[in-house]
């Protein structure tokens, strides 16, 4: 008995330290984003001297923030609701109507998970499609570069939903299109979230695509803009801290609003492989 | 029901034509260019030369190699060193700590942070004068421990991959949690009459019935592990000197260089590498399908 409370202290004790190496940083750059340049620069864990608010507005004009936080919502936005939709019709297909064929392009479709995008010949094909440096050029980069594991994450949870839905609406005398998006869409809804946030959080958290495929400042997402800010704004701490702040909110958000669907998502994965 | 008629092909043009086009071509152009010397400056005309980007790649003395090297042992040990501490703290929180809900949510919060984002903390906190590590070990009388983490070669390495399980150890780990969540109580209740130690425990039933959750974890740990750039990109950008490039910022770099035939051999060499841990990875998950 009395050796299960220690263990208990020492599980609690290993916790609280694992917990407080992940957030001291947060709470360092939080508390600096606050401070004065000077201040700022010492980058301690005390309070700030005096509280600084104009940082904030500072960097939202400085760090083009604005622009960046629209251009991430559009590329995160339209690119995952296209590639969610898109890869959750041909995982319905692929999975409904079984046989040599749909079963090879579902291994063909798979290797995307390993395979890396060759950015250098993709914007060889962007450019025969004159879509280099346009945002829509972006979007279907990203569009494509996520079907893979759409298509595997959603492939298995259409096999849970019983097909004798399917006939009733056939009988019902529904299209194909009215049956998927009616029936099974609905029937899909918790795999199809889990989708939406893991791969709106990827998109806006991308970085490699933005830097090959925008040379022009005007299409950066945010992670590009703090990125460029970063290395201009020499040492001016205050201002990094903050734009860090800035760019980190919406994703926390996200991530704090839609948990049950990550960590749920996830599981459901996980388990049935 | 015919099916022909219930599940037309033509849901799947969409996705695939974009996959095709987006994805997969580039690839196959990939291995095509990898052979020529295009380049900036050649105006739509490429020559055919061969192999001697690989040869350039497997022989020069530019460190190209080493690049090679350092992606295999980042996907190594930065596996290794996310896989056992995520196990064995997911093991800890399923026993029923109070407040793990807390510490799960705490622990996962780094991996949704953009690796940019990350990559600038941490110059900021691993920074040699006024850097959060070194003031704290300053603080605890331990000042003997400070290191240049981002400069000195013998621990840079070191302080990426350390970076990199700071990021990524919460989200192995919930993906543990998860598959530990479905192994039956009843197992762990019959070892303890047997009077099974944690040990025998954990080989004979946790490990086992975890295979699910340990292969998941494999796969995206092996793929991101081949590809990483991002948070090397930002911590070092390849330095000191060429201690920590890898071949995508290799690739990168040749391609801002304008070497472009160059760049696609060295994302060719990768989707090789890839392309045998796909088999390998398949492979498994086949076996064990037998097996069940």
């Amino acid at each position: 008995m009395k050796n299960r409370k220690i263990a208990t202290v020492l599980k609690q004790l290993c916790c609280i330290i694992l917990s407080l190496i992940v957030i001291s940083p947060f709470y360092m750059i939080v508390i600096n984003s606050f401070k004065t340049k000077n201040e700022a620069a010492r980058m301690s864990l005390a309070f700030p001297a005096t509280w600084v608010f104009t940082n904030f507005g500072e960097v939202i004009k400085k760090g083009k923030l604005v622009q960046g936080f629209i251009n991430s919502l559009t590329y995160a936005g339209v690119a995952t609701f296209i590639g969610v939709i898109g890869a959750a019709m041909a995982a319905y297909i692929m999975s409904r109507r079984r046989n040599k064929f749909t079963n090879f392009l579902y291994y063909f479709v798979l290797c995307g998970l390993f395979f890396p995008v060759n950015y250098v010949t993709l914007i060889k094909v962007l450019s025969t499609l004159q879509l280099t440096n346009t945002k829509l050029g972006i979007v279907l980069a990203f569009t494509s570069a996520m079907i893979p594991f759409c298509v595997f994450t959603i492939y298995s949870f259409v096999m849970t939903v019983p097909v004798e839905l399917d006939e009733a609406a056939v009988i019902d005398g529904a299209s194909p299109l009215k049956l998927f998006f009616s029936i099974i869409v609905p029937m899909l809804k918790p795999t199809l979230v889990t989708c939406f946030i893991l791969q709106f959080m990827t998109v806006w958290s991308d970085f490699l695509t933005p830097l090959y495929l925008s040379s022009k400042s005007k299409l950066f997402p945010m992670t590009m803009a703090v990125y460029q800010f970063f290395g201009k704004s020499n040492n001016q701490w205050q201002y990094i801290f903050a734009d860090i702040v800035l760019t980190c909110l919406p994703v926390i958000l996200v991530y704090l609003a839609g948990q049950k669907y990550i960590v749920g998502g996830l599981t459901s994965g996980a388990v049935k492989e | 029901m015919n099916k022909k008629k219930v599940y037309p092909y033509w849901f799947l043009i969409i996705p695939l034509i974009l996959y095709g086009v987006f994805f997969l071509l580039p690839s196959i152009l990939g291995i095509f260019y990898s052979f020529t010397d295009w380049n900036a400056r050649s105006m739509g005309e490429v020559s055919f030369v061969g192999l001697q980007n690989y040869i350039e790649i497997f022989t020069s003395d530019k460190n190209y190699l080493s690049g090679i090297g350092h992606t295999l042992m980042f996907t190594i040990v930065s596996n290794i060193v996310k896989l056992v501490p995520a196990l064995f703290l997911a093991i800890m929180l399923q026993e029923g700590l109070k407040g793990k809900n807390f510490y799960r949510t705490i622990l996962y919060l780094p991996s949704i942070l953009p690796f940019v984002i990350i990559g600038i903390t941490f110059k900021s906190v691993l920074n040699y004068d006024n850097g959060l590590l070194n003031g704290f070990l300053d603080m605890v009388h331990l000042g003997f421990l400070k290191q240049k983490w981002l400069s000195d070669l013998n621990v840079v390495w070191g302080s990426v991959i350390g970076v990199d399980a700071w990021r990524g150890i919460g989200y192995v780990m919930t993906i543990f949690v998860a598959g530990l969540g479905a192994i039956p109580k009843t197992y762990y209740e019959a070892a303890q009459i047997d009077g099974a130690s944690f040990w025998q425990r954990l080989k004979s039933i946790t490990l086992p019935m975890l295979t699910g959750s340990i292969m998941i974890n494999l796969v995206f740990g092996i793929t991101y592990g081949l590809k990483v750039f991002d948070i090397i990109y930002v911590l070092t950008n390849g330095g000191p000197g060429h201690a920590t490039e890898v071949v995508t910022t290799y690739s990168y770099q040749l391609y801002a260089d304008g070497a472009y035939g160059m760049s696609t051999a060295f994302n060719t060499v990768l989707l090789i590498l890839t392309a045998i841990a796909g088999i390998f990875v398949v492979k498994m998950m086949s076996k064990k399908e037998v097996q069940q």
